[in-house]
């Protein structure tokens, strides 16, 4: 497991995950300003000493504003990851194993969750929504993680097709297993790298949401305070037209860093389960010496290849 | 829809009449193949009529090569697959479609032990579940069942097996473990469905030799599917030769592999390898197993028998007494009484195979 994290980019995407968690924990209590509404000095100040990232068109704090407004992005981001990950698995893996009719119905429904704009979809339902509901976090990741189940669920069905047919299966019901202990005791446990890795996609998936839905104002943008609300705020006061760069520039960084955060644990994820691409723990002088030629491009996870053996040892071996 | 004289052969050792532990009747699968739209009347003939029974205390061999059915036959007979047609009769009594109860009575080693064992679960784990599911051993006594199970396929020291994972064992120990959780819950039958063709020649023996052991000191009944007809010479005491989901040829193993009669029998004889052969094999046969969806017509070896007669292609052949409890599905053995001894058969086949080759030479 540490061995992992002797990959660069694991170790940056972990570091930054962790980061981000930590500020989600304390940033409330950092924070300069305990309300990111409260006026605090004049507008359009640029980042100084007194405001580490300067204030709104109305003199509110962003600093203040951005510690404050990591722990609702996150947390619904998490929730709706965890939610959209149940869905998923008990939709994609029961209609993989089952097969028949009920396969096909939950793949249907599947597909046409796939095929549905997210966005319109989601702005549609939180119209609907009465009042106290566009402000409560666990409804919004309910309904965000509506849209985001359908994609692992494909892939946990096409993995779970694989899976029922292999012998370890046949011998766990030849052994007399029921068929519920052998979804959840023997398939399932050979598709947790999968799942992880369906997780961590809809994390991020359900933040790229989360953040959009509050930046064109289809949730409440004040309550609960955070980065699409900067997003919004920033974008209805003309912060670009004005120079106030800092105002949407934030939050921006911070929703990119997140992801790509996300995106790389992903990418470690992927190293663990799959031994080829192992290389990506080595440095590429580790590699040149380990004498593993690597094809690298692009930043893509080099995939490991035997050297070929040249000629003349083999024709060393064989005299 | 069955030949009355086929049906009433039961492949398999009978001895002394008793009720065999697990018997198929007229067993037939057939495999809906899924083409385009409206395309789903084919099938493939995977396993047709056959008649099979496992006496206690014996090993009956099915023998085949790739795509002849035997793999779909264990699996029938361990209720993993329901057959189409025919009935799977268990102490002489129609046998539950699979459930809690079968399980505990048969049971079926796979072919592959890289497969058969799943990689997240540990020994402790994989050989406990059958004692705890059939209710052998409670609580703390389970730890001891495992160790005891564990040495009976010789996998010793016991304490450090029960440890293990699967990718800790090479696939001779693999396969020891998955023949132990078989008899985990104390059957009366094992179906093996080719237990050594994934394994080390070296270790093969010692696989066939437990079987062997098996038999003798729990009188289990045995089936063993393998390719290899010189394995299951050495381990069976009967063998059933199937070819394209029919059996052709049947009786006592020994007899069987000296004087094979069926030409099919023939053909995977010289295909065996032979050290004490000096020549080189020269196959009594050519072309390989045909499409189960269109099987050909009337006998399946037809187009590949170098003595097929135009009856051949038109009629499928009944199972002919060609010897003491040996029969053949061959239109060669046809008018055969069942009292001639198989060395007057056999003669017999030889005359018929010459005259065979002189009209097809002549013709």
């Amino acid at each position: 497991m540490l061995r992992v994290l002797k990959s660069p980019k694991i170790a940056l995407g972990l570091g930054l995950f962790l980061f981000f968690t930590l500020i989600a924990i304390i940033g409330p209590s950092i924070a300069p300003y305990s309300d990111p509404l409260k006026l605090v000095g004049t507008p359009w100040q640029h980042p100084s000493g007194k405001f580490l990232l300067g204030t709104t068109q109305q003199g509110q704090d962003v600093y203040s504003q951005l510690l404050i407004g990591t722990r609702p992005t996150l947390v619904i981001s998490l929730i709706s990851g965890v939610i959209a990950t149940v869905l998923s698995v008990v939709i994609g893996v029961s209609a993989g194993f089952f097969g028949g009719i009920g396969d096909n119905l939950l793949s249907m429904l599947a597909n046409v969750f796939l095929v549905l704009p997210a966005l319109p979809f989601l702005i549609v339902i939180n119209s609907y929504l009465p009042a106290g509901g566009k402000s409560n976090s666990t409804l919004l990741a309910v309904i965000i993680s509506l849209t985001g189940w359908a994609w692992g669920a494909r892939v946990l069905r096409a993995q779970t097709l694989s899976m029922r047919k292999r012998d370890f299966v046949d011998a766990a019901r030849i052994s007399g297993e029921r068929s519920w202990r052998i979804i959840i005791f023997e398939v399932v446990p050979n598709l947790v790298p999968v799942i992880a890795s369906s997780f961590v996609f809809t994390v991020l998936y359900a933040m790229g949401t989360y953040v959009a839905l509050a930046f064109i104002g289809a949730i409440d943008p004040n309550a609960p305070w955070s980065w699409g609300s900067m997003l919004f705020w920033a974008q209805s006061n003309t912060a670009a037209q004005v120079g106030g760069w800092y105002w949407f520039a934030a939050p921006g960084i911070c929703v990119a860093l997140l992801g790509t955060s996300l995106v790389l644990l992903n990418f470690g994820i992927d190293e663990f389960i799959n031994p080829r691409l192992r290389a990506a723990g080595l440095s590429r002088k580790g590699l040149k010496a380990a004498g593993v030629r690597s094809s690298n491009t692009l930043g893509l996870t080099p995939v490991v290849r035997k050297t070929p053996v040249p000629a003349a040892t083999i024709l060393e071996e064989t005299v | 829809m069955t030949d009355p004289t086929n049906s009433a052969r039961r492949h398999g050792a009978a001895p002394g009449g008793r009720v065999p532990a697990l018997e198929a009747r007229s067993l037939t699968k057939h495999f809906p193949v899924r083409g385009g739209w409206g395309m789903r009347k084919a099938v493939v003939h995977a396993v047709e009529d056959v008649n099979l029974v496992l006496h206690r205390g014996t090993v009956t061999s099915v023998v085949g090569e790739s795509g002849s059915g035997k793999s779909t036959l264990a699996r029938m007979l361990a209720r993993l697959i329901e057959p189409t047609a025919g009935q799977v009769l268990l102490d002489g009594k129609p046998a539950p479609a699979g459930g809690r109860e079968y399980s505990r009575l048969v049971q079926l080693v796979l072919q592959d032990p890289f497969a058969s064992l799943n990689p997240v679960h540990g020994m402790r784990y994989i050989l406990g579940r059958p004692l705890k599911i059939h209710g052998m051993a409670e609580g703390v006594a389970t730890d001891d069942a495992i160790k005891d199970l564990l040495r009976r396929v010789a996998l010793t020291p016991a304490e450090q097996f029960i440890e293990k994972m699967p990718h800790e064992l090479s696939g001779g120990q693999r396969q020891r473990v998955a023949i132990a959780r078989a008899l985990a819950v104390q059957p009366e039958v094992l179906l093996a469905d080719e237990p050594v063709s994934m394994l080390d020649v070296s270790i093969r023996l010692g696989v066939l030799n437990l079987l062997a052991d098996l038999r003798d000191r729990e009188q289990l009944a045995i089936l063993y599917v393998t390719h290899d007809i010189a394995s299951a010479r050495y381990l069976a005491d009967t063998i059933a030769v199937m070819y394209a989901g029919r059996v052709v040829e049947a009786g006592p193993a020994v007899q069987l592999t000296d004087r094979p009669q069926h030409p099919y029998t023939q053909l995977l004889l010289s295909a065996a390898p032979d050290p004490d052969r000096a020549e080189s094999p020269s196959l009594a046969g050519a072309g390989s197993p045909p499409s189960l969806v269109n099987p050909p017509s009337g006998c399946r070896f037809h187009p590949r028998c170098p003595f097929a007669m135009p009856k051949c292609a038109e009629q499928n052949p009944p199972a002919f007494q060609v010897g003491p409890g040996q029969t053949s599905a061959c239109w060669l053995h046809e008018g055969h009484t069942p009292k001639t001894s198989s060395t007057v058969s056999a003669t017999a086949v030889e005359e018929r195979t010459t005259r065979s080759i002189r009209d097809t030479s002549e013709g």
